[in-house]
């Protein structure tokens, strides 16, 4: 009975909206997974021993990409080591001590203009002041400090959300007991948010990996096998730099696969860790 | 004793409100120094000129800085991005937000998160070896690196952020008006297209305006299958964007051609500032709701 008083226009209005609905979502998971395939099948083969312990020599004619994984993991390393601190204090400021409304608004509006600017444009100011201003030349320390610029919304949002958790009677508690704002902090607030600032951590690995564009400029493009202050210190290409080096410059495209390879793998293993620290934290607050 | 106490105490808080402040000095940094070395070159060659100008030939005898290609190409893809990814994308999240089963959400919401994560570079390196050709085959056009390649390209990108936002806003929209609509005899379907979206609607808007951003500001990857010819926009030229104007001669440019690229960044950066202005517009009234 109920079935009959829908009328054919509703019925056909439902059927289309439904099979829209369902094809798109169907399309978008479709394309992840032949994005993922696609650059597995391809990049999976090409990766050898040989390509992956050894930098690349035009004497010989080979092709390693050891200096440029050293370069990514130097550059996220370093980048983490300086936003974690500036971003996570930021957050600790906002939820903690600013009383000034207005200064609170504009300290989130800086943020969130700072996560819609494109990273070309983070690459051309890490070049003006960083490598050219501050004279660190073309580096991977000027790199990563551009970088710092770059996630530092990011490391500031997961804190802040983390602290938003801590109970308000956690905090009066402490006070009640004598403690003064600083050892408050120091004892109960900080300890609450380390969920937020390993999120921030693993996001902003993320991106690092990611990247490119900012750090064309400021990074620079060499394959040089260094040690962590030598390497800072000097030009690099990161993954990604490379990939685009061996596919746009040199048309080598087997390299280009086995990096995309590489970073594909990457990715999934942030996602699942993000995924991973997501599922424990919220355990953690529901005991 | 208490002297020292909250002298300690102030210190702490000087270096908090320090850390706090570095995201504003952040801005301004970019800020000015977009704009002092922006300005340069725009006063020598003239506003007009060079916003207005169809000719970009930098390493010319005779240069000419004309950057309206770059403008209209980066205009023309983002709407073709905005064209393609925008349906997609929409009905994606409403799926996800209101019909599918909780397993089929969490394992999209994966796929989703995953997409998202996807470095530019390789979308760039899948479509330079799937898109570019195919696309040469397809239409019969001499080179596959194409404004249209782009458009694909950055249409694939968007749909995450589209996606991610569309979806929290959806799960917004109060249990209250879908259960009115239901009682009235609304079917779930109509309930979610006639009442959630509307409901919805700023933060739809707000999804939309953050997929504009992340195209207008997407280089590396569409300067892997933009072909990156300084033409006037059509869609089987190649053809390059603001972003890629500046990153494909960065690299060796000198004099004025340098401070024209500057310019070209201080273009593109007012743009993505007006583009964020109406971000915090629709967010703000989606909040407000």
């Amino acid at each position: 009975m109920a079935k009959n008083s829908i009328s054919a226009k509703r019925k056909g209005y439902i059927g289309l909206m439904r099979a829209l609905m369902v094809l798109s979502a169907a399309l978008t998971c479709a394309l992840v997974l032949f994005m993922i395939a696609y650059v597995l099948a391809k990049g999976l083969p090409h990766i050898t021993w040989g390509l992956l312990a050894t930098a690349p020599s035009y004497m010989q004619d080979t092709v390693g990409i050891l200096p440029d994984i050293l370069n990514t993991v130097y550059i996220i390393i370093a980048t983490l080591a300086v936003v974690i601190p500036l971003g996570a204090g930021a957050a600790v400021y906002l939820t903690e001590y600013a009383a000034n409304k207005r200064l609170v608004a504009v300290i989130e509006y800086a943020a969130e203009t700072l996560s819609g600017i494109p990273s070309i444009i983070y690459g051309l100011v890490g070049m003006l002041f960083f490598c050219e201003f501050l004279n660190m030349q073309t580096s991977l320390l000027a790199g990563a400090l551009t970088l710092v610029i770059m996630n530092l919304p990011t490391v500031m949002r997961t804190t802040q959300e983390s602290l938003k958790t801590v109970p308000q009677s956690y905090r009066e508690g402490a006070f009640g007991l004598g403690a003064g704002k600083w050892r408050v902090i120091r004892t109960v607030v900080l300890p609450g948010c380390i969920d937020g600032v390993i999120t921030g951590c693993i996001l902003s690995a993320g991106r690092i990996l990611g990247e490119s564009a900012a750090l064309l400029f400021t990074a620079g493009v060499a394959h040089v096998v260094n040690g962590f202050f030598a390497g800072l210190a000097g030009s690099g290409a990161t993954l990604t730099v490379a990939l685009y080096f061996y596919a746009k410059e040199r048309g080598d495209f087997e390299t280009a696969f086995a990096i995309a390879a590489i970073l594909m793998l990457l990715t999934l293993l942030i996602n699942l860790l993000a995924w991973l620290v997501g599922a424990l934290c919220k355990r953690r607050r529901n005991v | 004793m208490k002297n020292r106490k909250q002298l300690a105490e102030n210190a702490v808080h000087g270096v908090f409100l320090l850390l706090g402040l570095i995201t504003v000095g952040c801005v301004l940094l970019i800020t000015v120094y977009l704009i002092i070395s922006g300005i340069p070159a725009i006063r020598q060659i003239g506003l007009f000129n060079f916003l207005f100008g169809r000719e970009w030939a930098s390493t010319a005898a005779e240069p000419a800085f004309g950057i309206l290609p770059f403008i209209l190409t980066s205009i023309y893809g983002t709407v073709g991005a905005i064209i393609l990814g925008v349906p997609v994308g929409f009905m994606t999240a409403v799926y996800l937000a209101k019909v599918a089963p909780p397993r089929v959400k969490a394992a999209a919401a994966h796929a989703v998160s995953l997409l998202a994560g996807i470095p530019s570079v390789v979308c760039g390196l899948i479509g330079m070896r799937v898109l570019v050709p195919g696309i040469r085959a397809l239409f019969n056009v001499p080179d596959g690196a194409s404004l249209l390649a782009a458009i694909i390209v950055l249409a694939v990108m968007i749909l995450p952020s589209i996606i991610n936002v569309s979806i929290t806003a959806l799960e917004a929209v109060p249990k209250e008006y879908e259960e009115a609509s239901l009682a009235l005899g609304a079917t779930p379907v109509e309930t979610y297209f006639r009442v959630s979206v509307p409901a919805a609607k700023s933060g739809i808007a707000a999804a939309v305006v953050l997929g504009v951003g992340r195209a207008v500001g997407e280089a590396m990857a569409v300067m892997m299958v933009a072909g990156n010819a300084a033409n006037m926009p059509s869609l089987f030229e190649s053809v390059r964007f603001l972003t890629t104007a500046v990153a494909s001669e960065m690299s060796y440019s000198g004099g004025l051609q340098r401070q024209a690229l500057f310019s070209i960044a201080l273009v593109l950066f007012l743009f993505i500032m007006l583009i964020n202005a109406v971000l915090n517009f629709f967010l703000k009234r989606s909040k407000e709701k």
